[in-house]
This record gives structure tokens, sequence and C-alpha cells, in this order.
């Protein structure tokens, strides 16, 4: 059987909501469809904390914004797209406002904004520390408004479809609770399917952060942009890697070594001050703080624990009321989740790894080099993030990009001809591959030891620092574990609710996504922002001031080359902060 | 401490199975581990046709919903030392059609949910003349009904749902009184019929294992109470002032 719209969202988080509903909004007479592995107010928009960005507070400027933006990313920012974004910011966290976001609030009923790393002011609107969470179930209740969206819930796409003109025109997907796989053909199709976390061990990414737009986009043959690139957060807690917001030490935190003394004063991160400093010591840029760590690690200035070293987080300055006010859920977690109160204990914190700054490569729009096929939000590469995100701008990338890709997706559904059935073998040919998966009897290695090696691969390669050599290493280990990614132990054949079925797909994602971060890391010889080459010590703007695109050839190996980055008004120039 | 820890563990093939069966697993007894680290213990060690949901963790996607010896929990949030020395009973959620496993249907409360409305009403609303006004006592209003995590336990919990599937249930109400209590909301009007319909707010005998239920401090059972004290009153106000109670 063929369902039929004409936009097919793929991911139902904050930028796959927020597309549906402009379409709705804008293109009533369109029929649009969100096609998830989860119900949507469980993605992993869920899990944000510390807030969103957006210029608002009397005597902040979109220019500084843009240029915290651009310095963050290390120059490695679209600077014409960074504009757009911190223009329309503001303009969707007031319209989230409007369908009910409960940000916080001044007394006297006006939105209230915190400090957050490596901005200037003080920016980022939050619902306590719970933001992502009352986002994505403001849109998920708000987009129940609109009769023209259609929700596959736990349905998971496996293919794209694309026609001998490099026309997407839809996807195959399986329906969870039945095992039905099914033709949905789209006039356009967005990527909303959040990042790939998990392809690391230690990762603050939900179980579902596997990447799969982004493997969707890379198998028909798009690009993956700036791959190399992968935030570590420096503040999870050991063990499980759940996040602690960058809000605590925005609203006063400080980070200790083992000898009780703010470490980030020795690296170039400023003084320390009893309160907090914008774009200073802790409020710094999470790659530096990150790569702070490593040092105190080598200085053999950090704590030993059963999960590695930790530094501790300290809260206990801040008091019982403050945290209750502002991180009810950062206590909530270290209580529930290491058995320690904030308020009178310190936190053992280390750097795990949180977000991708690179994607499918995309323009402005949203747009791929498929034609028909767009994305938005962390499975895209516009790039605003650069080399490095700063905190609380991911959520307004969600909103603002999604729109974008939603219209433009509409624009494009709205005026091109429904798909011919020329793609109807792929689908075929697809359907079949999922049944013989689903039956194979003669797998070999367990699926969560063959992850486990990728994951362990990722973090021996491409850690916060990195060199040719683990990286060789790495890319070698991951070659040889594709023939047993083919070959993974399916015991599973039911059709009803196939977990495993779903965990053989997303492991092939995770390889794919894998080889192609360690592809693009190994070639780029430089550091810059979140990639650090030993071997490389110093940014190369000569060389390296350009976006990697990496592609899939048609044999599976993957090729990197360049494009150029966008500057406008912001010239590269030093990172600097707390001086 | 005993270094394992047994899970009893419900599971249902509806392909191959008449009815449900119980399965018995040894999992290592960690004092960090939640009964989830004992599921995917399970799956990815021991056996991988185990199906149930699970995603961020840490409390707050509500996708691990599970009846853990006898009561509805979030597994990735409640540990297995608390039932040291064991054995640990997981059965799906109570009161909800089984799909597989631990993994039950749950699409009636998302077909429910739209019916009370969960969204901001306005009569005109322009994005361009800023932010609405609402000051922290007006937000703290509707608060703590805004943080349902749509986890389904308090479903799970309701002996009202259990033997009355079309009963509205304690978390759309609770969201419709969330939107209600709303400051910047004009839409209580619109949500009348479905709450003060029989299977609404009145479908409820006041248990209250709704709250006890709850892994993030909602009170729905509260919120159902308050709202019978306003439909009282829209029905009063209805006999006496027939053309203008709406």
């Amino acid at each position: 059987m063929t369902a039929r719209h004409d936009v097919v969202l793929v991911g139902g988080g904050a930028a796959g909501l927020r597309a549906a509903i402009e379409i709705a909004e804008a293109r009533p007479e369109l029929s649009v469809a969100i096609v998830s592995k989860v119900y949507p107010m469980r993605s992993h928009t869920v899990s944000a904390e510390g807030g969103a960005a957006g210029v608002i507070a009397v005597g902040d400027t979109l220019d500084e914004h843009c240029s915290d933006t651009i310095a963050g990313g290390d120059w490695l920012c679209d600077q014409d797209a960074v504009e757009y974004f911190i223009g329309e910011a503001p303009k969707e966290l007031l319209r989230l406002e409007h369908w009910g976001c409960p940000w916080s609030r001044q007394t006297d009923g006006h939105i209230a904004v915190r400090s957050f790393g490596g901005m200037k002011k003080m920016r980022t609107w939050f619902a306590a520390d719970k933001t992502g969470f009352h986002l994505l179930h403001t849109l998920f209740q708000t987009s129940l408004k609109y009769p023209t969206i259609t929700r596959y819930d736990e349905w998971f796409v496996t293919r794209l479809l694309v026609d001998g003109d490099q026309r997407v025109c839809g996807v195959v997907a399986f329906e969870l609770a039945t095992g039905r796989i099914e033709t949905i053909e789209a006039k356009a199709v967005v990527l909303a399917t959040g990042g790939c976390g998990r392809v690391f061990p230690f990762t603050t990414n939900a179980n579902i952060s596997t990447g799969d737009g982004m493997a969707l986009a890379y198998r028909a043959l798009a690009p993956l942009k700036d791959m190399e690139f992968v935030q570590y957060h420096p503040t999870g807690l050991p063990f499980t890697g759940i996040l602690i917001t960058e809000a605590a030490r925005a609203e006063g935190g400080w980070l200790l070594n083992k000898d009780g003394y703010r470490f980030l004063q020795d690296y170039d991160l400023g003084t320390p001050s009893p309160t907090p400093v914008l774009k200073s010591m802790e409020l710094g840029p999470r790659d530096r703080l990150s790569q702070a760590f490593v040092h105190e690690v080598e200085r053999g200035r950090t704590i030993d624990t059963p999960y590695g070293p930790v530094v501790y987080l300290d809260l206990r300055h801040l008091g019982a009321d403050v945290i209750d006010a502002k991180l009810p859920f950062v206590r909530e977690l270290c209580l529930k989740y290491e058995n320690i109160d904030p308020v009178t204990e310190l936190v053992p914190v280390r750097p795990v790894v949180h977000y991708m700054m690179g994607g499918v490569s995309t323009d402005i729009d949203g747009a791929t080099p498929l034609r028909g096929l767009f994305a938005a939000g962390e499975t895209a590469c516009v790039s605003i993030n650069g080399a490095n995100r700063l905190g609380s701008n991911s959520l307004p990338e969600c909103l603002v990009f999604g729109a974008r890709a939603g219209r433009a997706a509409a624009e494009f559904a709205a005026r091109i001809r429904q798909p011919d059935g020329s793609t109807n073998t792929q689908a075929e040919d697809e359907r079949r591959r999922l049944q013989r998966l689903r039956g194979r009897t003669d797998g070999r290695d367990r699926i969560a030891d063959i992850r486990q090696q990728i994951q362990q691969a990722m973090e021996d390669g491409a850690g916060i620092y990195r060199d040719h050599e683990t990286l060789a290493k790495s890319a070698d280990t991951l070659g040889d574990l594709a023939e047993r990614v083919a070959t993974a132990r399916i015991d599973d054949h039911s059709e009803t609710f196939n977990t495993e079925l779903v965990a053989a797909l997303e492991l092939q994602n995770m390889l794919d996504l894998a080889q192609a971060i360690i592809a693009s890391a190994l070639q780029r010889t430089e550091s810059r922002g979140a990639h650090q080459r030993t071997d490389f010590p110093a940014r190369d703007d000569e060389q390296f001031l350009a976006h990697s695109l990496a592609r899939r050839e048609r044999d599976g190996t993957c090729h990197v080359d360049y494009q150029p980055v966008t500057i406008t008004r912001w010239l590269p120039g030093e990172r600097v902060y707390g001086r | 401490m005993a270094e394992t820890i047994t899970l009893l563990v419900t599971r249902y093939r509806p392909d191959t199975e008449a009815e449900p069966t119980i399965a018995e697993y040894e999992v290592p007894l960690r004092k960090d581990w939640a009964v989830l680290d004992g599921l995917n213990h399970v799956k990815d060690q021991l056996d991988g046709t185990l199906s149930y949901r699970w995603s961020c963790r840490m409390g707050i996607c509500g996708s691990c919903g599970m009846t853990v010896n006898g009561e509805p929990r979030l597994s990735c949030a409640t540990f297995l030392t608390e039932f040291a020395p064991g054995p640990v009973r997981v059965e799906p959620l109570a009161n909800f059609p089984i799909v597989r496993d631990l993994v039950v249907d749950i699409d009636d409360f998302l077909r429910k949910l739209p019916t009370v409305k969960p969204w901001i009403v306005r009569h005109v609303d322009w994005v361009e003349d800023g932010e609405y006004l609402q000051t922290p006592d007006e937000q703290s209003a509707y608060k703590q009904y805004s943080m349902c995590i749509n986890c389904m336990l308090c479903y799970s919990a309701c002996p009202v749902y259990g033997v009355d599937p079309d009963f509205l249930g304690p978390a759309a109400i609770a969201l419709a009184q969330r939107y209600n209590l709303d400051s910047r909301d004009q839409g209580a009007a619109d949500r009348l019929d479905v709450l003060i319909h029989p299977e609404g707010v009145w479908g409820c005998t006041f248990v209250g294992e709704c709250t006890r239920a709850c892994p993030k401090g909602v009170d729905p059972a509260g919120a159902i109470q308050r709202y019978k004290l306003t439909a009282a009153m829209q029905s009063v106000r209805a006999l006496v002032l027939p053309w203008s109670a709406r």
C-alpha cells in the first residue's frame, strides 16, 4: 500500500513540529505528515534544559548576538545564515510564548533572560531548567489544532526514495506496532531527526539519538557538512551521562578541581570572581571548558572515580532558594541519579558528548542538493554553529530553521508535480531488504557488542583531542566492523514491535555516521573550535576556513571535500574570553 | 549486597503466544542501576527479543512507564536496590492493551488529548504586539499542571479508567486545566462540554491514585476536584442566567 502526502517530515521534535505547524498555517491546502520512531513528545528536544537565546533585553543588540555566535563557532559559521537566525530567534520565541510556553518571568510579568556560556549579554530565555520539555510539549499540543497534520507515531523510516533526476519522492517506513512496511510518497521531505550522540559511549543524548536522518541523507548521496565538529558539554553526570545544564554555571556555579581550585583561570578564560562574569571563567564556551578538563586530567588534578576522572560543580553557595527556583531539575537529577544534594554537596561532572555541529548540508532555506529534500535542527548543518555551538542557540535554531525549511518545502511541494511512481522498484527492493533482515537466522555478533565497539572506536579516535594516528586506527576499526554490522545477529523475527530490528537498522546508521566523522576529522589538519588536533594545534584559515563535505561514494567509502565559509562583516580573529 | 537480582518480566508475543508468560532473568545488582539498566542488560546480553520503550533515561521523556512490583513507575527512575534482594516483578502498565512484552497501546490517550483543546485559545492573537505579560504568581496558577510528561502512570493507577475506558482520565483533564488556568487563555468555555460530560470530571470518584502515581508532582486529582466546582457553578449559572452562562 502507498500513502501520499505533499510534505513528509521525518522526526517530530522541535524542528519537525515547528515545520509542521508552519506548513499547516501557511498552506492549509497541503497535506503534511510527521513520521517519527517515537511519539513526538518523547523526542530528544524534551531533554534540553538551560534555555533558548533571543535578543530581547534592553541594551542587547542583534549584532552582539551575531558576533558572540561567530566567535564562539571559531569563524566557521556562515554569517548570512547567522544574521538571519539571530533576527528571527526573538520572533520565534515570542511565537512560542503566544502558544503557551511557560517562559520564566520577571516580577512585572515580562520575559526573564539569563546568562549563558560565550554570550556577552543576558539573552537566554528559559522555562526554569526544563526549557526543552516545555518547548516540545507546547509545540506538540499546539500541533494538535491542525487537521491537515497526519501523524505516523512509532514509524521508522528506513530509506529515502530518489528518482533518476535526483529528486526525492518519498520514504519507505515501517510501523513498529504491526511491522507493516509502507511507501509514503511525498513531493517534499524534511529531515528533522536530531543528532547522533549515541555514536559515542558517553553522551547526554537519549537512546533514540542515532542520527537516522543524517544517515538517510548520506545513503541517498547527499553530503554531510562539518561532521568532525562534535560538542563535548563540560558537565555531565558520571555513569549515566545525564546533562547538568550550563544554566547551573550561569546562575553562579563554579568548576573546581581536586584541590577546590577554580581551574579555568589557568586556561586563558579569565580570573575568578565570586559572582558570574559574562564570557569569562565558567561562562566560557563549551569547547574551551572541555579542553581545560583534559589538561587537568594530565596534570593529575582531577578526582578518580569508577567511571573515570571527574571535577566538581559547586552550587552550594547559591543556596536552596535559588537552586529550587532556577535549577529545580538539576537538584532532582542529582538527588535521583547521584544521591547527592547540590545544596550541600559537590556534584561530580565530566565532559560528555552532547551535540553535533555538523549534519546534512543545507542552504539557508534548509534545502539539500537533492531536489525536494530539506533538513532542519540538529540533523542539518546550515551552518550557524560553525566549529562550536554556543549553549542556548540550538532550541531557537530548531524553531527558526524548522519554520523556514517547512515553508521552503511547502513552496516546493506546491509547485511540483506528483511523483510518477518511478521509484516503485526502489521501494520494493527496500521492502524485501527489511523482510530479509527481520527473517535472518544466520547472523553472528550481538548488536550491543558491535555498537559498543563502534562507540569505543569513536571515543578513542574522535575525542576532545585527536591526532592522525588515533583517527587512522579508528578508521581501520570501523572498516573491520562494517562487515560485522552487515551480519549482525537478529533473534527477534516478530512483526510486532520488533525493537531488535530497529536496533539493527540504527546500528547501520551509526556506523555510516561514525565513518563520516572520522574521515572528516582525519582530513582537517588544523585545530578549530571543537576539533582539536594535537598534531596540528593551530587554526589554519589559509586552508581550512571551509566547510567539509563528506560524501558517500557508490562503493560505500567516504570522500571529503570543502566549500567556502560565507564571511560578511565579521573577519576571522582571535577568540577572546575573560580578558 | 548480593551481586545479582532476579527480574521476573512479563513476556507476550501475540504472533506466537495466546497469553502472557513470565520470564526470569538474572541481572547485576549495582547501586546506581535503575530497573531500566537491568532491562537493557537483558536486551543487550541475554535476550535480544525483549521489547520495551525507553529513551531519555532521565525521567523526562515519559517513555518507560512499567508496573514494577505492582506499582506504576518510570523504570529509568526506579532503582534495583529498592527491591533487594529481589525478585523484582516487571510488568506492562495496567489498564492498557498490551502490544508486546512491556509495550502497551496508549493511542486511547492520544485520541482523547485533542478533545480538551490543549493549546492556547485566543479570540484575537497578534504576535507582533509582543509578549503577553504573566507574573510569576499568574504562572504558578497553572505551572504544576504543565509538568505532565504524558507517561501514563496516572491512567495505569486510575481505578475508574480500569473499568471504564471511556473516562477522559487524569492527565487529559489536568492538561485541560493547565490551559484553563493560564492567564493568556480564553478557551475555558470551549473545553466545558468535554469536561462536564459524564465521562469527563464527573467520571472521577476521587480515589487520588493518579496524584500518588505521578512522578512529576502533578496533582491531577486536585485538578479534577477543582474543576468539578467550576462545572457545578456553571450549571447553577446556566439555570439562573440561561443566556449568559457561557
